[in-house]
């Protein structure tokens, strides 16, 4: 609990300034990403969307700390991001959860590496477990859920460290509309509880629209923020609502330039 | 002998666990074809040879012939032999690949190496062996060891490398520590391979305890009493050890097939 309460304490505002990566390819620069620039407030949930290729990936593996070659500053409560660490996690876009072992034992791979008591281990795995809606397939081996489970057992392992910043990697990019629609309630409901900040790349206008506070949209080649659109709409919000309809058409209006 | 150089796929050859039971009867129907033939072409004297025994006599040397019963000796000296080199072969090469594949600067400096020494054909040692270690037990031991050392390390170290970079990047973000890499990654992940290592071990050993024995002739063992026979020309006697080789390795893959596909329930039904 203490750990929850030094969350909400804490200011885990990121600042993104000036930032451009470039990989090399036959020798020859190409450039990602180019003079990013974006303020995330604590708690805040940002959508980022874009043409394939635009780099809201890329993006995401520097904030998350895969990647730490590029330029400009990625500044978490004014650190600058130089590695992994244990307030920020992330959730692929496949589960990638470990298939030797069970949803329990996925699920406190964090916990582990942080070196948690038995105790409090079974407890926070037990918690997650529930938050997720998993409930019962705690001893399951991966190949026995279905893609569904498999990625809300991926955000469970991603939220049991208390992460005060949470990345989504297009998390509901390979599932099937209904589960889709399903699951999205579900992140606004655990986004809801746990006050974490929420950064998702996402293909998906709509859901960005009914999920975000923020939506960035990023144009390709170099990727870079075309606009930032908010959406201060109340939740739980109404698809078929004229003002969320107009939100999506701006954003989908930005996409197209 | 066996192409050690080849790594096979996790699937296919674990993929036989389970094997239903209607399988197993088809399974059967060509070794019935045979022996119905074979015992049609001795008994309605189709074929006068000394060379075509019937299976009943072969079945029954090993109990009532004093040649056959030689058979128990050396099946039992056969099997300790293998046990001996395979375990401690497969224990150097299931090494060897972990350090291989756990360590760049180990691929860097012994790779190449282990890589032309596998090359050579297992054979070629048997001339090497017997002028260092003589043609007693030391030259045998020595080949069964090299002969599972190879497919155990070449297995392990590809079970390794072939785990996905996904799961690496995954183990990053959890800030693994290094056992933590070891034990939740790197050992799970390349155990499929390490265990179709093993069983290809166990194959290979056999084959290399047989081939040894028989090469260098002194001693008990099933490739010795193969050779005797040959020299006696006694076609039944040769007949029994070829069955019984064929036996025991056929007994190793099942055995590894129900072990292995129990010890990997978490990968569900291959099939």
């Amino acid at each position: 609990m203490s750990q929850q309460a030094a969350v909400q304490a804490g200011e885990a505002t990121l600042i993104i300034r000036g930032v451009s990566k470039t990989y090399r390819v036959d020798d020859r620069p190409l450039s990602v990403l180019r003079n990013i620039a974006l303020d995330i407030e604590p708690g805040e949930f940002v959508s980022v969307v874009g043409a394939s290729g635009c780099g809201k990936s890329t993006l995401l593996r520097l904030i998350i700390g895969l990647d730490t070659d590029y330029d400009g500053d990625i500044l978490l409560d004014g650190r600058r991001i130089e590695g992994p660490g244990p307030e920020r996690g992330i959730v692929f876009q496949e589960p990638r959860l470990f298939p030797w072992l069970t949803v329990e034992d996925n699920v406190a791979l964090g916990l582990d590496a942080s070196g948690t008591a038995p105790r409090q281990r079974e407890r926070s795995v037990a918690e997650n477990i529930a938050l997720v809606g998993l409930t019962g397939f705690e001893k399951a081996y991966p190949h026995q859920l279905s893609g569904g489970m498999a990625q809300r057992a991926a955000i469970a392992r991603a939220l049991v460290n208390r992460p005060e910043i949470q990345l989504l990697d297009e998390p509901l990019g390979a599932l099937d509309s209904l589960t889709r629609a399903y699951l999205q309630k579900e992140l606004l409901r655990i986004w809801q509880q746990e006050r974490v900040t929420v950064i998702m790349v996402t293909h998906d206008v709509e859901e960005a629209v009914f999920l975000s506070d923020k939506v960035v949209v990023m144009e390709p080649r170099p990727g870079r923020i075309g606009a930032v659109i908010p959406i201060e709409l109340a939740h739980p919000r109404d698809r078929a609502a004229p003002d969320f309809i107009a939100r999506k058409e701006r954003i989908l209006r930005e996409l197209q330039h | 002998m066996v192409d050690l150089s080849a790594p096979i796929s996790v699937q296919a050859t674990l993929g036989r666990r389970g094997t239903r039971p209607d399988a197993f009867w088809r399974g059967l129907a060509i070794p019935a074809a045979i022996v119905i033939v074979w015992t049609a072409t001795v008994h309605l004297g189709l074929v006068e040879s000394r060379l075509l025994v019937p299976l009943e006599r072969i079945v029954a040397l090993p109990f009532f012939d004093e040649a056959g019963r030689h058979l128990w000796l050396g099946l039992g000296a056969s099997i300790v032999r293998m046990i001996g080199g395979f375990t401690l072969g497969a224990f150097l090469g299931i090494a060897l690949g972990l350090l291989l594949g756990m360590s760049r600067t180990a691929e860097r400096a012994v790779g190449p190496s282990f890589h032309a020494l596998r090359q050579i054909a297992l054979f070629a040692w048997i001339p090497l062996l017997t002028a260092w270690f003589g043609n007693g037990d030391g030259s045998k031991i020595v080949y069964i060891v090299l002969s599972a050392f190879f497919p155990a390390a070449l297995h392990t170290h590809e079970g390794l490398r072939t785990i996905p970079l996904h799961y690496f990047e995954v183990a990053r973000v959890m800030r693994f520590t290094w056992w933590q890499r070891v034990t939740r990654l790197l050992l799970p992940g390349a155990l499929p391979s390490i265990f179709i290592g093993i069983q290809i071990a166990l194959i290979t050993a056999w084959i290399g305890t047989v081939g040894s024995e028989y090469a260098m002739g002194i001693g008990r063992g099933i490739g010795s009493f193969l050779a005797e026979g040959r020299e006696q020309f006694r076609m039944d006697v040769v007949l029994l050890g070829v069955l019984v080789l064929a036996l025991v390795g056929y007994a190793i893959n099942l055995a590894c097939g129900r072990l292995f596909g129990r010890l990997l329930h978490w990968q569900g039904d291959t099939r």
